[in-house]
């Protein structure tokens, strides 16, 4: 490299010229890259330039607002299927340490974990030497009031209305997510053997319903209670009533009874219940709010678009046009 | 102390750095002096203060390991790291940042199991990242370093090796102290050396300083005194002595120290022995030295000071506001205690989502609240963007990318594009305020042409030569489309683009001379286009641009009248045209001989032309065996003592002599008995004289009648000779003079030979030289002229000093004086005029002495010289003697010619708010001059010089100018206070403009501590300070002191106008908005807090939160900050004033943060709230809320991005499409992907429901719309209602050319730009500025000037490190020769 570079600088002093005949050219290329001459979109927001924007995104804006406002309100007929939601209010279910005590391996059936519960469990992860299964503070304080509802036809004789509890879960948490221990062909108590009940239940996981398709980990009130709500008021989903196939609404009007029986106390945390039966649309449940906003905003936007119109014609003189043609 | 501290620092490297030496061809290898460190460990307390040197060969070897054993070597190392010390050392480096310190502490904090809030392994992993990456920036830049260095290390030179009892090549790095090194001409030269031999007869070295001073002049060095007369090369073998000399210091002008020979005589040393590493050997065939100060112990290298970490004010500011972010933070994480205390406290029957300890018991809600804070500080560490300052070192290392592949910025001459050495700053060039610009090289092309001269009081305006300027202009801008030049300094503006080549033209009409030689020469002279260093060669060669002068014809017209009587009637009255005459010849003489300037023939530039070649020439004709005789005969007749004169070259080395240090290039002064015997000859010298002049006069009549000088067959041809001047000006001189057919023949210490056309060969016996030194600022040399034999003294000097210097009664008679008087009106008046036109002024002077008063004066002279106390003294006070009751003769114009557009781009550089220093080694004149010249001073600024003696008398000075300043400029009384001091003053806008000069002397006063501050103030109401003779530390020191103090944007050594880095300043603003982006997004975590009970849950997975900090939002605004452009190159080139947005940083500043800030509140809560409402009361679950919060903050997050932008191209699509798309690509699969992993959060499958929801989509529609609102409806106002200056520019950019041009010269003739900037801006300064160039095309000028500086060659590498130091950029460039 030395030699090299003495020998550049010593003999290779003749003229600098010779142009094309040096191999070594370190002129950079005269690319439109290179040269930052790449063809650009200057946006240039003005009153003028962006008038459009507003008047579309008012035109949109309005017709879903309205739509939506529509679709929001006509959930209040109680027709096609019926879902039916206990609410809780004041409940912190996204408490930090309340959503990271579970433990996520256990509930998808590995064994390992059912015997040896991670440590976010605590202290809801051993009970008297044995493993909690479900372990940790989310299921431990399952929601396990019992919800019936019946139909008051004659004062005598309610007619229950069917409830059905299982669709109620994400189906890729009912078979994906959550899943009971393995061993097909053993019983589930088997499965769940060398484990105990977490310390607020009343029976053990796989004693949950009666349905083996719906006991243990997989059973869908347990999934709903699991997946944490994101605000301290919240719904869940209970049960779902079937549209019937004939003409008659699912719910008729008429009186109905709610039996409730009551194991879940919130008076620790002025916590109150709610029982809610909603039909739900393309856009969910019912709630005003995003069809409002909507039209709010697409109604400012329009607004603007005026205003905007008006400066454009007041100032296009003095300001924009006045500093080209000066 | 220092000592072996060094050593063992040395010591450290050499074992880590992992050399590669030859230790079998040495036979001190390094172990050797490793086992010697032992026994030699008392020699620190000597070297301490001195240090020994001793030729490293075997017979001294004990010595040597003694005393020079324990000198560093020559290798160099300029890296920070090694392979072992990088990891530690560079952890080490970036834990000073605070931020990094911070992201550390979060690391720890998550690791303490009660205020975890994330898994402990995944926090570290965007500190892991950030660390890396800027690691693996660190390694590269480092590794180019030690690249250069080891190119550097490998240089090879010629080291005297005992083994093989000669030279051999080595290596740099190889060399010792105590090595003998034999360099030839154009070598540079490895480590500082004293000088032992050199090829010149005379002893006499030349170098070439421009790598360590940026001074292109050849600079003389002498051998120690005592080997210059041995006529063959030192022997290493026989070299016996040893060197004492001072520690190593940066002083570059001080060498002290004394060489022992071996029977203790001792020989003083002084600069002039010693050669300084990274200098160039020039003109001298070869030269040997021993070293004494090798690799970092050279003076060279002391002056760099070392790598520093530069920090750049963007970064600086950043820094501030992470401060913010941190209280922000702070107050945030207050909150979140409090709130969760007060929650806690609320729900004290436990309810079943408030989870006791896992020992059971719960935790009050103080304590809670307590550890609360902490998690809150985890959880919401992404308020301080860790990636923000990875994206601030890839943007801007983007930027330099794209600044060396500026096409712009290339040089087709040199090959070669801008190099941006430091990688921190880039984005600082769009904030400048201080240029702190050499004048060498940078503003001058340092080429002097002599353009006007003034001889008995008549002005000779040399209009041709004008002409013949105008001309080379003209040429060199055919190929611009550079028109009419609007004003009449611009006329001198020439384009210097012709090949350099100092060729003397064979004829005095600027004939051509033959192909042959024009071609060797070329070869020589450009070959600095191709060269890899730099500055080599220019210096060492002229253009014809400066040597062809054109005479005027009516000064030609009067040398017809020049005859050889002129001189017979010497004591008679002269009539008054002959008296002119005889000034004429004497003032050409004088141009010609009062000098120190070399001549040597290019063909042979290694060999001066002295006497020795006559004797070599083969005689051809008898004619020419009688001129031979005849000027052999001069010579005896004019010099006498020729043999004495002789003696003190040939014979042993007086003792008494040798013992004084040289003053300069002075004749070794002769012992005053030679002089008084040959004063005594004179009698009969001037008796002799008769014939010779008759035969000179023979002479002149056959030069006259033949119309043109051909040379004397015996003497080389006057086409063959360059001339090498140690300043350019000199040069020009000679070249003037040789115009009128006064040639330099040669020179030699003992005389000078001059070929005057109507008298034929002079040859001047040369008595004395007294050398120009700033004090005297002049210098003279005393002759005997050889026709009228008297001994006369030729000065020039600066007008002042000689104006006073003249004698005031002439001894001729009252005629004379009166006529004196006259002249020196008239001369004044010229010299007025000619400082006007920014031309360097010298005048002329000389005086008759009789031989006996020259006796008298040598006799005090040598007295002066021999005496040891205040020598200096003696000697200033000796030529003060001699240097008066001069004659007036003349005075003479030259051009220090600025580079092409200079004044155009200081201009530019002006109305673009920036202040320019000009920081020069040059003489205050000069200096001054140079400044008016390119407009740097305009001439009716006022004029404060600082030239003081005394730090008292300049503590004074300073606080008299500052009084007046305040006086005149009553209009900013409140900028004395402290904050005027920290926001400089826009140049005032009361009309007065002033300008400081100060001279390195009051400067080193100046900078000292005490009087910093006054000078500050001072410098800071001046719009242009100069700087003269400053050393090179102290220009750095200046640098220092105002870039520290001011706390403004420096950049030292123009480069020009920077329009790459000006479109680029607002991007890396815009590159922060962008990680602003994410304070929104870390507020809805904040908001979230509300809903929680303050307990710190995060409803976004963590991962998305690190891919967020690190990926989605890092890599579109690293894209802006690289590819932003806001307006065109071409708009801003013809509005420099748009650089003042940049300036003010604008982009940045602390109210554009808080509204951001605002802003991104603003948009959190809109994020926040929008979902909230939406979901509000349905079954949504934790991580599923988290999701349109996070699609909806990235769309806004990029949205921003393109408000703010102001251009955009595929890339920016592609860059924010490609984060969109890579968004949803890994939330889709982690969801698919992630079953049971990363718990607590659990992104299973939402996406993919989400995709689903028609709901989804509204509201991330919505928020986004919602959130950007505010933004966008105030650009839009913005916009149409109060554009701001570079708005408007991009309008511009939008009409085709010619309406573009029309429009652009419409706004500047409307100059409401000014206004509209002192509306919109706090500083109204600007007002009165007028813009003169109202022709478009003078534009093309600036354009053409900025692509200049760098193109002239002068500054091969760019130096972009702006606010680095300017003499680091000096030394590394010296000590990096080549380029790559």
């Amino acid at each position: 490299m030395a030699m090299n570079y003495n020998a550049k600088d010593e003999v290779d002093g003749g003229p600098p010229c010779a142009p094309g005949g040096t191999a070594k050219n370190r002129r950079p290329d005269n690319t439109a890259f290179k040269q930052q001459r790449l063809p650009a979109w200057q946006p240039i927001l003005t009153a003028g330039t962006v008038l459009p924007t507003f008047f579309i995104i008012g035109l949109i804006f309005i017709p879903i607002g309205i739509g939506i406002f529509v679709t929001s309100n006509n959930i209040r007929e109680i027709e096609g299927n019926v879902f039916m939601y206990y609410g809780l209010s004041n409940f912190y279910q996204n408490h930090r340490r309340y959503v990271k005590s579970r433990d996520d391996s256990q509930l998808n059936g590995d064994p390992s974990a059912l015997l040896n519960p991670s440590k976010e469990c605590e202290p809801y992860r051993r009970n008297e030497d044995k493993p909690i299964a479900p372990c940790g503070a989310i299921a431990n304080s399952m929601f396990n009031d019992t919800l019936d509802l019946f139909l008051v036809g004659n004062e005598s004789d309610p007619t229950p209305i069917p409830l059905k509890k299982k669709g109620i879960a994400w189906w890729t948490d009912k078979n994906v997510k959550f899943r009971n221990p393995p061993g097909a062909d053993i019983p589930l108590e088997e499965r769940f053997k060398g484990t105990t009940k977490p310390v607020n239940w009343v029976k053990p996981v796989y004693m949950l319903d009666p349905d083996e398709d719906n006991s243990g980990f997989i059973n869908e009130d347990f999934i709903v209670w699991m997946r944490t709500a994101a605000l301290p008021t919240f719904r869940k989903l209970y049960r779902l009533i079937e549209r019937k196939n004939d003409l008659h609404p699912t719910l008729p009007a008429g009186r109905y009874y709610l039996n409730i029986t009551y194991n879940y106390p919130v008076h620790s945390f002025d916590g109150r219940k709610r029982m809610i039966l909603s039909t739900i649309s393309w856009m969910g449940g019912k709630n005003p709010f995003l069809g409002i906003a909507y039209i709010a905003i697409g109604s400012i936007s329009f607004l603007l678009g005026v205003v905007l119109l008006v400066i454009n014609h007041k100032y296009r003189n003095s300001s924009n046009t006045a500093d080209i043609t000066i | 102390m220092t000592e072996p501290l060094r050593w063992a620092g040395y010591h450290w490297q050499r074992l880590t750095g992992g050399a590669n030496r030859d230790n079998h061809e040495r036979p001190y290898s390094y172990s050797s002096l490793l086992a010697c460190r032992g026994k030699s460990s008392q020699t620190p307390t000597l070297a301490g203060k001195h240090r020994v040197v001793v030729p490293h060969l075997q017979p001294f070897k004990d010595e040597y390991e003694k005393f020079s054993g324990t000198y560093v070597n020559n290798r160099i190392r300029t890296t920070k790291y090694t392979l072992l010390n990088f990891v530690p050392r560079n952890l080490f480096e970036q834990f000073h940042r605070v931020a990094n310190l911070y992201f550390l502490f979060l690391v720890v904090l998550n690791w303490v199991p009660l205020v975890e809030a994330f898994q402990k392994e995944i926090t570290m992993l965007p500190l892991v990242a950030v660390l890396t990456i800027i690691a693996i920036k660190d390694g590269l830049e480092d590794y180019r370093k030690y690249k250069l260095d080891k190119q550097i290390n490998n240089l090879v030179t010629k080291v005297y090796s005992r083994k093989e009892k000669k030279y051999v090549d080595r290596c740099w790095k190889d060399v010792t102290v105590g090595d003998f090194i034999r360099l030839s001409c154009n070598e540079v030269i490895p480590a500082d050396m004293v000088l032992l031999f050199s090829t010149d007869p005379d002893g006499i070295c030349h170098i070439e300083t421009s790598g360590l001073d940026g001074e292109s002049n050849l600079k003389q060095r002498q051998v120690v005194r005592g080997y210059t007369e041995q006529d063959s090369e030192v022997d290493p073998e026989k070299f016996s002595s040893r060197i004492e000399c001072e520690s190593p210091n940066n002083d570059l002008n001080r060498f002290r120290g004394f060489l022992e020979h071996s029977n203790k005589e001792r020989v003083g040393l002084s600069k002039e022995n010693l050669l300084l590493r990274g200098c160039t050997i020039r003109n001298t065939e070869a030269v040997m030295g021993i070293v004494v100060y090798a690799g970092h112990e050279t003076k060279a290298m002391l002056n760099n000071s070392g790598p520093r970490y530069k920090r750049s004010n963007l970064e600086r500011r950043a820094n501030t506001d992470v401060l913010c972010c941190v209280l922000l933070l702070v107050i945030m994480c207050l909150t979140g205690a409090l709130g969760h205390g007060i929650w806690l406290s609320r729900y004290e029957n436990i309810p079943f989502f408030n989870i006791p300890e896992p020992d059971g018991h719960v935790i009050s809600p103080v304590l809670g609240g307590f550890y609360m804070f902490w998690t809150m500080i985890i959880l919401l560490q992404v308020l301080i963007p860790i990636s923000l300052y990875v994206s601030i070192e890839i943007v801007k290392l983007g930027q330099i990318y794209f600044i060396q592949s500026d096409v712009d910025f290339y040089n087709e001459k040199m090959d070669s594009t801008v190099q941006c050495r430091a990688l921190n700053i880039t984005e600082d060039l769009g904030q400048i305020q201080y240029l702190f610009s050499d004048k060498t090289g940078t503003l001058t092309e340092n080429k002097m042409v002599f353009r006007r001269c003034s001889v008995a009081g008549f002005d000779y305006c040399h209009e041709e030569n004008a002409k013949r300027l105008e001309s080379y202009q003209e040429a060199a801008s055919e190929d611009e489309d550079s028109p009419d030049t609007p004003s009449g300094s611009l006329s001198n503006m020439a384009k210097p683009r012709a090949p350099s080549c100092r060729m003397v033209r064979s004829g005095p009409l600027g004939s051509i001379s033959s192909n042959h030689l024009t071609g060797s020469c070329f070869a020589l002279g450009s070959g600095e286009g191709a060269s890899e260093v730099p500055h080599s060669r220019q210096a060492a060669f002229s253009s014809p641009m400066e040597t062809d002068v054109v005479p005027d014809t009516r000064l030609l017209d009067k040398f017809s009248q020049i005859t050889p009587q002129l001189f017979t009637p010497l004591d008679e009255t002269i009539p008054d045209p002959l008296l002119e005459t005889l000034y004429i010849i004497d003032f050409f003489i004088a141009l010609a001989i009062c000098n120190t300037v070399v001549v040597s023939a290019p063909n042979q530039p290694r060999q001066k032309i002295g006497l020795s070649s006559l004797h070599g020439m083969p005689i051809k004709s008898l004619e020419e065996i009688k001129s031979l005789f005849q000027r052999l005969s001069v010579r005896r007749s004019s010099s006498p003592s020729l043999a004495s004169g002789k003696e003190p070259s040939s014979g042993v080395p007086n003792a008494f002599v040798s013992r004084l240090s040289l003053f300069s290039r002075m004749k070794p002064a002769s012992p005053v008995e030679e002089e008084m015997s040959q004063t005594s000859k004179s009698p009969q010298g001037s008796g002799n004289s008769a014939c010779p002049i008759e035969t000179e006069k023979q002479d002149g009549n056959v030069g006259v009648t033949n119309g043109k000088v051909e040379s004397l067959p015996g003497q080389p041809l006057a086409s063959s000779l360059c001339y090498e001047a140690e300043s350019p000006d000199e040069a020009a001189l000679v070249y003037a003079a040789r115009a009128y057919q006064c040639t330099l023949q040669s020179r030699t210490p003992e005389q000078v030979m001059v070929d005057f056309a109507a008298l034929g060969p002079l040859t001047f016996q040369l008595l004395h030289i007294l050398p120009f030194d700033s004090v005297r600022k002049r210098m003279s040399v005393v002759v005997r002229h050889p026709i009228s034999n008297q001994v006369v003294v030729y000065t020039k000097g600066a007008d002042s000093v000689i104006m006073e210097l003249l004698s005031v009664a002439s001894p001729d008679g009252p005629g004379l004086e009166k006529q004196q008087t006259m002249l020196r009106e008239k001369t004044q008046q010229h010299l007025d005029a000619y400082t006007k036109r920014g031309l360097r002024t010298l005048c002329v002077a000389k005086r008759v002495m009789s031989d006996t008063e020259y006796a008298e004066w040598l006799r005090n002279h040598f007295l002066a010289e021999t005496s040891i106390d205040n020598r200096e003294e003696l000697l200033l006070e000796s030529a003060m003697r001699l240097e008066n009751k001069l004659t007036l003769l003349g005075a003479t114009g030259i051009e220090d010619r600025l580079q092409e557009g200079v004044p155009e781009s200081i201009e530019a550089l002006h109305k673009a708010g920036i202040k320019i220093w000009m920081l020069t080694g040059d003489k205050q004149e000069t200096a001054v001059n140079i400044a008016y010249a390119c407009k740097l001073l305009e001439p009716d600024d006022k004029l404060f010089i600082l030239n003081t003696e005394s730090k008292d008398a300049c503590e004074m000075l300073m606080d008299t100018i500052l009084k007046e300043l305040q006086k005149k400029n009553p209009a900013s009384p409140e900028q004395a206070s402290s904050e005027a001091l920290h926001q400089p003053p826009a140049p005032p806008d009361s009309g007065l403009r002033a300008g400081l000069i100060i001279n390195g002397r009051t400067l080193e006063f100046a900078l000292q501590e005490s009087l910093q501050r006054q000078f500050l103030e001072l410098a800071a109401r001046c719009h242009a300070v100069v700087c003269c003779r400053a050393t090179p530390l102290q220009k750095s020191e200046v640098v220092k002191l105002v870039r520290s103090h001011l706390r403004v944007m420096t950049l030292a050594i123009g480069d020009g106008a920077n329009d790459v880095s000006m479109i680029q300043v607002a991007d890396v603003g815009i590159g922060i908005s962008g990680q602003e982006g994410m304070q929104a997004y870390v507020n809805l975590l904040f908001w979230y807090q509300f809903f929680c009970g303050f307990s710190g849950t995060s409803m976004t997975d963590y991962w998305v939160l690190i891919f967020f900090n690190l990926l989605f939002t890092s890599a579109p605004p690293v894209i802006y900050g690289v590819l932003e452009k806001d307006v065109s190159a071409e708009t801003l080139m013809r509005l420099p004033e748009l650089y003042r947005n940049g300036q003010k940083s604008e982009a940045y500043l602390p109210l554009t943060f808080w509204i951001t800030l605002l802003d991104a509140f603003y948009q959190s809560l809109v994020c926040f709230f929008v979902p909230y409402y939406t979901y509000q009361g349905s079954d949504i679950d934790i991580f599923t809320f988290g999701n349109p919060l996070n699609t909806a903050a990235l769309f806004i997050i990029l949205l921003h991005l393109v408000i703010e932008s102001k251009s955009l191209t595929w890339i920016h699509m592609l860059v924010i499409v490609g984060s969109i798309l890579f968004y949803f690509f890994f939330a889709l699969v982690f969801g698919a992907m992630c079953v049971t992993c990363n718990p607590p959060s659990n992104p299973y499958w939402i996406m993919q429901e989400h995709m689903l929801d028609p709901v989804f989509y509204l509201v991330c529609v919505l928020t986004t719309c919602v959130a950007l609102l505010p933004r966008f409806i105030y650009r839009v106002l913005q916009g149409s209602l109060f554009p701001s200056p570079i708005l408007r520019a991009k309008h511009f950019d939008r009409l085709p050319a010619e309406e573009r041009t029309e429009a652009l010269k419409k706004w500047k003739e409307a100059g409401k730009m000014d206004q509209l900037t002192s509306k919109y801006s706090d500083h109204s300064a600007v007002k009165s500025e007028r813009i003169p160039i109202s022709d478009p095309s003078a534009v093309f000028a600036v354009m053409s000037a900025t692509s200049c500086a760098v193109e002239q060659g002068n500054l091969s590498v760019c130096e972009t490190a702006l606010d680095s130091d300017y003499s680091e950029n000096k030394a590394s460039g010296m000590a990096g020769p080549s380029k790559d």
